[in-house]
């Protein structure tokens, strides 16, 4: 009678508080976590994003590449061929 | 003395070669001049350089004028399909590259063509090419 009453009582005197204060600190760890996501995430989506079309640029960039390559090489085929140019 | 021979002669040899392949090589590309038709229409700015690479006429067309620019364009549109095909372009692209450096090297004087179509007499200074050329 002695001995269950003393056992008993210490065990659940002890755990639950120790589990309820670990379980406390995670949620409060967790919810501060997620307002820092949530505001990072809101800073990122302000940020605007392009509207104009990037394709006709491309195209162009490439042709104009394509030239500034061949530049030299032509320079050389018209030096080659004076009679024609 | 038959291997002495031998080594005093093959240097000698491969010299010879040498000198054969340079003689041949400098032979072959001929820098000849423009037709003296062509130089004078173009030096009285009848014929002008296009941007497309190729020769327009400037003036009032005559049979003369249209030989001389069609013989000369199909010359230089051989040229640029092969040369085209050996940079990995295409025909327009390599036509257009040289029309680019034809341009430049216009003399003062003779006609171009500039980026809205119409055309122009090379003055002392850069000619007006399309904002794509170097």
């Amino acid at each position: 009678m002695k001995s269950s009453e003393l056992t008993v009582p210490s065990v659940t005197a002890t755990y639950p508080p120790m589990g309820w204060r670990g379980s406390t600190n995670g949620w409060v760890a967790r919810l501060a976590a997620s307002i820092v996501v949530s505001l990072a995430l809101g800073g990122c989506i302000t940020v605007n994003a392009p509207e104009e079309p990037i394709v006709i640029e491309l195209n162009v960039n490439i042709r104009q590449e394509v030239i500034y390559r061949l530049a030299k090489d032509a320079g050389n085929t018209i030096e080659e061929n004076e009679d024609i140019f | 003395m038959g291997e002495a021979m031998k080594q005093m002669t093959r240097p000698v040899l491969y010299a010879a070669a040498a000198a054969a392949m340079a003689l041949t090589g400098f032979a072959s590309p001929a820098f000849a001049q423009r037709d003296p038709a062509y130089a004078a229409a173009r030096n009285a700015g009848q014929i002008g350089e296009k941007m497309d690479g190729y020769l327009g006429i400037v003036v009032a067309e005559t049979e003369a004028l249209r030989r001389i620019v069609n013989d000369i364009n199909i010359k230089r549109r051989a040229v640029y399909s092969e040369k085209a095909q050996a940079a990995s372009a295409t025909l327009e692209e390599y036509a257009f590259a040289a029309g680019c450096q034809a341009i430049a090297k216009t003399a003062p004087g003779e006609r171009y063509q500039v980026p809205d179509g119409s055309w122009q007499t090379r003055g002392a200074g850069a000619p007006l090419r399309d904002p794509r050329c170097p």
